[in-house]
């Protein structure tokens, strides 16, 4: 990436922007270029994750929660991921369909990814993309992950705020207890409450909230009701929203927050790489033969691996 | 350069509100493996472009019934120039007589495809048309 084209994607040129966040999308010796070139320009943005299982309202409660960052005159990035298909690889990327609202405002940089295989509710480019509109200069970037189930948890190592949208009638309180999803949210967001037993989603979270033991100065997650097709409860949502930053930055949580998450892209890049090469070392024909004496119970998987990473690396 | 998936954006300009075709073909290329980006109905030419700027996409494709495609058209044609975007692929779709399709081409438009295409062969045009502009990209 040369220096003309890093100077105009951090004056925030729209194709400069989306041409960087395709590199890094197909990956390889591109996408090393294009962060090597941007990564001195990161970690300003405040990162917010949206994430949810699909019909909750995420695309909607992003699209409103931008609306205002936008009358407040914040520049925003918008990051939509979609799931790829497993049998033809491709994908509906329908998330801008819900925020027409946002269309035709150069303040606003939105961008719909495919997750191309990746699991965990991001496409594996989405951390890269982050750092393209940290350093593009948008002060906030909105995360939208896949609708998610119940462990797609890999926005909150992402984001410096999660919010988990839930929705009248899911499921009972059984669910609000179980691991998972709920656990990551700094905020809990009961959408479309305009329905019945919003009230009862509502106290079901609160229950599941209250039963875990607090620690002082531990964040308790809000649970708010929003309307978000009507615009409701979007200001209280924003105002929870800075609220948090403010408690990540009064008790030193950014700082550590960070190197958390550097630690864990550091280990999630190492692996992919280690992956990578050893896939490149080893050629097919020693893969099938490990497989045939798996089948014929020769061998187990575990020494299958030691025989593969063993070899390669002697 | 790596090959990437291809990117499509589909939208209907204009103010008719008849999107079942164009969610047909979204499908369709769904199916034949590529990223469709569906940002529906009524779209302004500036809405159109913009979003196939942020989305780097290949290719554009445009569904009309209501018999405005030679006024709209250009317009986002316009647009996808100014915004340095004049290499993608356009295609549109619809209600189009056969005697526009001559002025469609000549305004950029790679094919147009009316009722009763076969979602395969629109697939296959894509396909190879995109081919074509990488390798000329890359060459």
């Amino acid at each position: 990436m040369d220096r003309a084209t890093v100077e105009s994607l951090r004056g925030g040129n729209s194709r400069a922007v989306a041409r960087a966040i395709s590199a890094v999308e197909r990956g390889g010796v591109e996408a090393r270029e294009v962060i090597a070139a941007l990564f001195r320009y990161t970690g300003r943005a405040h990162v917010i994750g949206v994430t949810g299982a699909p019909g909750t309202g995420k695309s909607t409660l992003v699209n409103e929660i931008a609306k205002l960052y936008r009358r407040r005159g914040h520049r925003l990035g918008i990051v939509a991921v979609d799931p790829t298909s497993p049998f033809t690889g491709g994908a509906i990327l329908g998330d801008r369909l819900r925020m027409q609202d946002l269309a035709g405002d150069d303040g606003v940089f939105i961008r719909s990814m495919a997750t191309r295989g990746n699991l965990g509710g991001l496409a594996s480019a989405t951390s890269d993309t982050i750092k393209v509109l940290d350093a593009a200069g948008f002060a906030i970037v909105l995360v939208e992950t896949v609708g998610a189930g119940q462990s797609e948890v890999d926005i909150a190592k992402n984001a410096h705020t999660t919010l988990v949208v839930d929705a009248p009638g899911l499921g009972d309180d059984i669910q609000a207890i179980k691991a998972g999803i709920l656990e990551i949210a700094d905020i809990l967001i009961v959408n479309k409450a305009d329905h019945d037993d919003a009230n009862s989603t509502v106290a079901a979270l609160e229950m599941n909230l209250n039963l875990k033991p607090k620690a002082e100065n531990d964040w308790r997650p809000p649970v708010l009701k929003t309307i978000a097709i009507q615009g409701e409860g979007i200001a209280d949502a924003v105002e929870w929203i800075g609220k948090h930053r403010a408690y990540l930055e009064s008790n030193h949580l950014l700082e550590s927050r960070e190197r958390a998450r550097l630690r864990a892209e550091l280990e999630l890049v190492a692996q992919r790489e280690l992956m990578t090469r050893l896939v490149r070392g080893v050629n097919g024909s020693k893969i099938e033969a490990l497989v045939e004496k798996m089948a014929a119970r020769e061998m187990d998987v575990y020494q299958a691996v030691e025989k593969l990473i063993g070899d390669t690396h002697s | 350069m790596a090959d990437r998936p291809i990117r499509v954006l589909i939208a209907k300009p204009g103010l008719d509100g008849h999107d079942r075709g164009a969610k047909v073909v979204a499908r369709a290329l769904r199916d034949a493996g590529m990223e469709v980006i569906y940002t529906g109905i009524r779209q302004t030419p500036e809405m159109i472009a913009e979003a196939a700027l942020q989305e780097d996409v290949d290719v554009v494709g445009l569904s009309i019934l209501s018999g405005a495609h030679l006024d709209l058209f250009p317009r986002i044609v316009d647009q996808l120039k100014q915004k340095g975007m004049q290499d993608v692929l356009l295609v549109c779709g619809g209600i189009i007589p056969d005697e526009d399709i001559a002025a469609l081409k000549k305004m950029g438009f790679a094919g147009a495809f009316g009722p009763g295409t076969s979602t395969q062969d629109l697939a296959k045009f894509i396909r190879e048309q995109v081919a074509a502009r990488r390798a000329g990209v890359t060459t």
